[in-house]
């Protein structure tokens, strides 16, 4: 992916061409992205300009809008179980952190070439594959009370069993666990892929140096490593801070709406039994976007960076 | 190669890798090999309170069950019925767009490019309101077609990313003869440069197909009811059906957990090309 592609020379055209003969080679493009673009912009670039928006008005869904101004976000400083669900989503975005060098270490752990390593891999990578709805429900009954095999071997080692998902102080933290459990995966497969393309020489050189061990993680294995590291950075922040499907699954916000993350809130406001308050929804919906542009332009930056220096 | 071959450790080290490997890995998968066990564990056995043993019998009528009893059938055909076309959709436009961003030059190249980016990066909620919207008023609300529209043109953003990069790759020389020979664009992008792009399509249509197969989120704000859901909603409104059932839950995570299961081991190597994708460079 260097940037070796120039544009070609224009040929010189004759003067008599036909108006598209002449001018293909500019049109073209546009024409190659039109489909492409013009869905994008319906469903994803004008609903952000729409949500933010309708943040400022007062709308059932259904009957007229009704101008408020600021009134929305005002009432979101005040609003008890905003910060609530603002301090779960900053507890998801750092333990979900810990997917990066756990998924580096794994990827260690595997990257020997013994019979049957590739299987091992293979199944090491299960969690990813298999969808959030099923990593909530397998995780549900890992936690269940009474009978649920973590409940039972917390029972075991202390006495007391511990429902970690009725508990409004452990339930966040067990939920972060079950979307772990995928994204550790996700980060092993990154790194698999990294330690595969090390240079060999490098390490070699290294060797003879007489490095070893996490003298030589540290100093030649991670700085060859830092695209994967870029990206399993840009993914963990970005599925920490879109998770819905394991709190909507395992817990639905509760108990007593102790687990909710700005999404799920934001989801509730607009579209449950809580009523239809589309536009403090989209007040939500545009704080939890401003947090994520934080980190989109970070990532957006050095991605500019990379391609100019190409 | 990094860390140091287990070859050329000691034997002792070499004992407890070959050890430590199979023990990691059961550890690993422990909750996942727990649902399994228990997918075919008779409602006796939970009844009567074993819950870790050996299932009495193998009850593999808690399958039979879940497709007889409950609309599961439905919902994984709901399930095809939504991910095949988003994938050929998905995969065209951003055949088609890749093409454009990866080989012309022009001015708002990267500006188009990074609206694909950034607008993959951005969190459902802030697109969920006017999405449901404009699909409940042009009347595709709980349609297929309402939600294969907007997966296509979600995932068009994150595909575009992928096939632009692949195309840079390619060696530019062979665009640039054909033009001298008076090659039409359309006929480059069709005879030339699309039969290199093999690979690259199918990593994406098997990541799309993953992707879209375990999407939630819009499942349930676009569709409702077991006429037109796919399988993650259908089983989220089943497990509040079968309260404590556990049997019947664990049967259809499984089922519903099958198809990309399957998809990723048939095609793996292309999976983990198209996920690993920029891993490497750099």
């Amino acid at each position: 992916m260097t940037g070796s592609s120039t544009a070609a020379m224009p040929v010189a055209s004759a003067p008599k061409r036909s108006y598209w003969r002449r001018n293909q080679r500019r049109l073209a493009p546009w024409l190659f992205l039109a489909p492409g673009v013009i869905m994008f912009l319906i469903y994803v670039i004008w609903p952000i300009a729409n949500s933010i928006w309708l943040s400022f008005y007062d709308w059932d869904g259904l009957g007229q809008k009704t101008w408020l101004g600021l009134a929305n976000y005002a009432e979101l400083l005040d609003d008890e179980n905003f910060y609530i669900s603002l301090k779960n989503n900053v507890i998801w975005l750092v333990l979900f952190m810990l997917a990066v060098p756990i998924g580096l270490f794994i990827a260690i752990f595997l990257n020997q070439t013994v019979t049957g390593i590739r299987i091992y891999k293979s199944l090491f990578f299960f969690p990813f594959v298999i969808s959030q709805v099923v990593v909530g429900l397998i995780f549900s009954w890992f936690y269940a009370p009474n009978f649920g095999l973590l409940y039972k071997l917390v029972e075991w080692a202390t006495g007391t069993g511990i429902a970690f998902l009725a508990e409004p102080n452990y339930v966040t933290y067990a939920l972060v666990v079950a979307g772990l459990w995928p994204q550790i995966a996700y980060c092993m497969i990154l790194y698999l892929t990294g330690l595969n393309n090390i240079s060999p020489d490098q390490i070699e050189a290294a060797r003879l140096d007489g490095a070893k061990g996490w003298r030589m993680l540290w100093y030649v294995v991670i700085p060859q490593l830092r695209p994967a590291t870029f990206i399993a950075i840009v993914v963990t922040v970005i599925g920490a801070l879109r998770s819905f499907d394991i709190v909507s699954i395992m817990t639905d916000g509760g108990p007593f709406g102790s687990s909710r993350v700005l999404s799920f809130y934001m989801y509730e406001q607009a579209l449950s039994e809580y009523g239809y308050r589309m536009g403090y929804g989209a007040a939500i919906a545009v704080i939890l976007f401003l947090i994520m542009m934080v980190f989109i332009s970070g990532f957006i930056w050095k991605m500019v960076k990379d391609e100019r220096e190409g | 190669m990094f860390p140091k071959p287990i070859q050329k450790a000691s034997p002792a080290m070499q004992w407890l890798y070959a050890l430590a490997l199979p023990l990691a890995l059961v550890l690993w998968l422990l909750p996942l090999l727990g649902v399994a066990v228990t997918s075919v564990r008779p409602a006796s056995d939970l009844a009567q309170g074993n819950y870790f043993g050996m299932p009495s019998t193998l009850a593999f009528g808690n399958y039979l069950e879940i497709f007889t009893q409950t609309p599961m059938a439905n919902y994984i055909r709901n399930s095809f019925f939504v991910t095949i076309p988003t994938v050929i959709g998905a995969v065209t436009l951003s055949c088609l767009a890749g093409f454009a961003l990866g080989v012309y030059r022009f001015r708002s190249n990267l500006l188009v490019f990074f609206m694909f980016v950034a607008g993959n990066f951005v969190p459902f909620q802030i697109l969920m309101v006017p999405v449901r919207d404009l699909t409940v008023s042009t009347g595709l609300y709980n349609t297929y077609t309402g939600l294969i529209l907007f997966h296509v043109a979600f995932q068009t953003g994150f595909c575009t990313l992928f096939m632009r990069n692949f195309i840079k790759a390619l060696p530019f020389e062979l665009i640039e003869s054909a033009r001298v020979e008076g090659v039409s664009e359309w006929r480059i992008f069709r005879y030339i440069v699309l039969p290199l792009m093999r690979p690259a399509i199918a990593a994406l249509s098997v990541l799309v197909f993953t992707f879209i197969w375990n999407e939630y989120f819009w499942a349930t704000v676009l569709t409702q009811g077991a006429e037109v859901q796919p399988v993650t909603a259908g089983l989220f409104s089943l497990n509040g059906q079968w309260i404590a059932q556990w049997h019947l839950v664990s049967a259809g995570s499984i089922v519903a957990a099958l198809p990309p299961v399957l998809m990723f081991f048939l095609m793996q190597r292309h999976f983990i090309a198209g996920l690993t994708l920029g891993a490497t460079k750099g």
